[in-house]
């Protein structure tokens, strides 16, 4: 049974955010019989009440809450109030995500020793190798039953992956397949198999996609000790006047301003939310913010350098059906400066149904240029880029001056400017997407803008030393021994993995850590 | 109340009046006529009734909405439920009221001596289109198209998409892999 703390039990561990790091953080510590408490904004939603519709989906999920967008991004354009695609609700993005699974590269660890100083970037190297992280990362593929690891079988090949593959093959791309993916291709860990429905992007109501919502969750409770606390909106972290943190002042579900307080405090509400929260901690004691004498918290906001590439065909594909992320390409993915950029990009199938394609394929666009493409929907393939882009302290997420929200705390503001490295790789992808479909016969290639983030990262960086980043190689604040970060807002940098599997293999190497602090009575 | 609704031939609901008469009296381009406070496809068997805004406003907004998003294989009558809510939030909202008639004046100010409507080519309403696709109103109608016209079940099969998939058991049985050509 899930056991419900009272809100003066300060000897809980305080989890805001419920996705792949706080969700991933609270069952470990729950199965160590550590006391959790997870703080979720937005409500629960079971798998069975998923909807296999575009906008009723978005409209259940999504993150709505007012953000504002300044930078020279086109996102800030298009979408100036939703900087980021990412979801509200117990399971976070988890339940909204793709699935795929990717190991970093070795070189994405040492990013400032192998790429060099690079005017307009932050880069900086981790805290930590990959060598160090390998043990996780095999833990978490398993946890997440990743196909193609632990003999796994991969999934079966859709219409838009053998689109992709014939294009792969004629470019001579070498490694191409239907991607590490935790999504299951055979029953596992009491979750079904894949039935290739397709919305994967709108939660998998067979619950086949791995997520914390019906994985890690269900299992914390289990314990008896993690309690999940739905519509619990955090607004403020205390601490003491020893300068450690002591609860999490929040607002239920009706409003209603709470604080919960813990022994404790991991935040893991996505890389603009995160920092939204320090900053809003500010006191007098901490005036720029919790965790925050480096400066860092906020800065180096990170979306990865992304686009896709749709093909038109003279005969029909429907991409729609099945797997949205169908395959992957990896031969990009390697360091290559010969190319024009440093660090590299994954292509990897997408599709969006008809009304997303309709807002996403060029937004604000108009007239037979944008209809004519429209009207080959079913004869499209599409693919998405995801590549490394480079930190800079200008990207980065700020308190609004006077916008506030319901609960009258300041909304986030994303600034975003491409750092001409981004730029050079997105045309570079552009025209390898496009040649590839071109290679199987497509009559017309559509390079399509990004979309809001998904993969919002870097926030509250890890670095060696404090005054470089706020968080340690554990996620722990170098200036509070008792705030740690578990979600992508750790990342030094991005890689061009998608970053899940590493946002998983952080939280489950953190919570060891926490463990052996909290019985050596450090925490 | 804004409505679309299935009509009768137009001769039967509206006894005494001849098509050469209702093209007289409201004619839009040669397919959608104005009669009383509706947009009529006598064509098409189809109407739709507005409440806030003029028939006239509603009539060249379906024209307006077909020209910023043309599909030559999609009927009228899905622009008019596509641009229908205009109506709706007119009733609600005199500023949207405003921003809509007026929008719709100064789009048939700018089209010459006989309208939007009045145009014959598709190419000479764009161009007028061009004029004035930063203004708020071009904005309103065309961002409320993006999800009024294609977040339409109905629309969606003459695109080839299928839509919700997991009462059908997905496609593990229906497709996902078809493809034959490559």
């Amino acid at each position: 049974m899930a056991a419900p703390f009272d809100l003066k039990n300060d000897g809980v561990v305080v989890i805001i955010g419920s996705g792949a790091g706080g969700g991933t953080l609270g069952n470990e510590l729950a199965q160590k019989g550590i006391d959790v408490v997870i703080l979720e904004a937005g409500a629960r939603h079971e798998y069975q009440d998923f909807i296999n519709d575009e906008w009723d989906s978005f409209a259940q999920l999504a993150w709505t809450d007012k953000r504002t967008t300044s930078g020279d991004w086109r996102v800030a354009k298009d979408f100036p109030n939703l900087p980021a695609w990412i979801v509200k609700a117990v399971g976070g993005s988890t339940t909204h995500w793709a699935g795929a699974s990717l190991r970093f590269q070795e070189h994405e660890f040492k990013t400032l020793s192998t790429y060099g100083k690079l005017e307009g970037a932050n880069l900086l190297d981790w805290p930590m190798t990959l060598a160090e992280l390998e043990p996780y990362y095999a833990k978490a593929e398993d946890r997440l039953g990743v196909t193609l690891t632990n003999n796994i079988p991969g999934l079966p090949g859709n219409n838009n992956f053998k689109v992709m593959k014939a294009g792969a093959d004629k470019l001579g791309y070498k490694e191409c397949h239907t991607g590490r993916m935790a999504i299951n291709s055979e029953p596992r860990d009491d979750r079904n198999a894949c039935q290739q429905t397709g919305f994967c992007f709108q939660g998998c109501k067979w619950g086949a996609k791995w997520s914390t919502l019906y994985s890690e969750i269900p299992k914390g409770e289990a314990t008896g000790h993690l309690e999940v606390r739905p519509n619990a909106m955090a607004i403020n972290i205390n601490h003491d006047a020893s300068g450690k943190v002591t609860g999490v002042v929040y607002a239920d579900k009706d409003g209603r301003l709470r604080e919960q307080k813990a022994r404790i405090v991991a935040v893991a509400g996505n890389s603009i939310e995160s920092p939204r929260l320090l900053l809003n901690s500010a006191s007098s004691q901490f005036p720029d913010g919790l965790a925050n004498s480096s400066g860092q918290v906020g800065k180096n906001y990170m979306r990865h350098t992304t686009g896709s590439v749709y093909g038109i065909f003279d005969k029909p594909v429907h991409m729609y059906r099945g797997t949205t992320m169908a395959g992957i390409i990896r031969d990009e993915a390697r360091n290559d400066p010969s190319r024009g950029f440093v660090g590299g990009y994954e292509l990897e199938t997408l599709s969006l149904g008809l009304p997303f394609m309709a807002a996403f394929l060029n937004p604000g666009g108009w007239g037979r240029s944008f209809t004519t493409a429209l009207d080959h929907y079913d004869h499209m393939a599409g693919m998405w880029i995801v590549g490394e882009d480079m930190p800079r302290e200008e990207n980065r997420i700020t308190l609004h001056a006077d916008i506030k929200d319901e609960h009258g705390m300041p909304v986030a503001d994303v600034h975003f400017d491409d750092h001409s490295n981004d730029t050079a790789m997105r045309n570079h992808a552009y025209k390898q997407g496009s040649a590839l479909y071109e290679a199987v016969g497509a009559t017309r290639t559509l390079p399509t803008p990004p979309y809001p983030s998904t993969h919002n990262l870097g926030t509250n960086r890890m670095s060696e030393k404090a005054a470089d980043g706020v968080v340690n190689k554990h996620g722990q604040a170098h200036d509070i021994k008792n705030l740690f970060v578990s979600d992508g807002s750790q990342f030094t940098t991005g890689g061009a993995e998608n970053p899940t599997l590493t946002i998983v293999s952080l939280a489950i190497r953190q919570a060891e850590y926490i463990a052996g602090q909290m019985s050596a009575k450090s925490i | 109340m804004v409505t679309i609704y299935e009509s009768k031939p137009v001769h039967e609901t509206t006894p005494g009046l001849s098509r050469r008469e209702l093209l007289k009296r409201g004619g839009v381009g040669a397919l959608l006529v104005i009669s009383g406070s509706a947009v009529i496809s006598p064509e098409h068997a189809w109407g739709l009734e507005t409440s806030a805004l003029k028939p006239e406003t509603m009539a060249t907004l379906i024209q307006m909405a077909r020209d910023i998003y043309p599909h030559d294989q999609v009927p009228d009558k899905y622009y008019a439920i596509a641009v229908k809510a205009h109506d709706e939030q007119a009733g609600k909202d005199p500023a949207h009221k405003d921003l809509i008639e007026r929008g719709v004046a100064d789009l048939d100010l700018k089209s010459g001596k006989d309208g939007y409507t009045g145009l014959g080519w598709e190419e000479q309403r764009v161009a007028v289109l061009r004029g004035i696709q930063d203004t708020p109103f071009f904005q309103a109608v065309r961002g409320g198209l993006v999800v009024g016209l294609y977040n339409q079940k109905q629309v969606w099969p003459i695109f080839g998409y299928e839509g919700e998939s997991y009462s059908k058991g997905g496609y593990m049985a229906r497709g996902f892999d078809d493809i034959e050509w490559l």
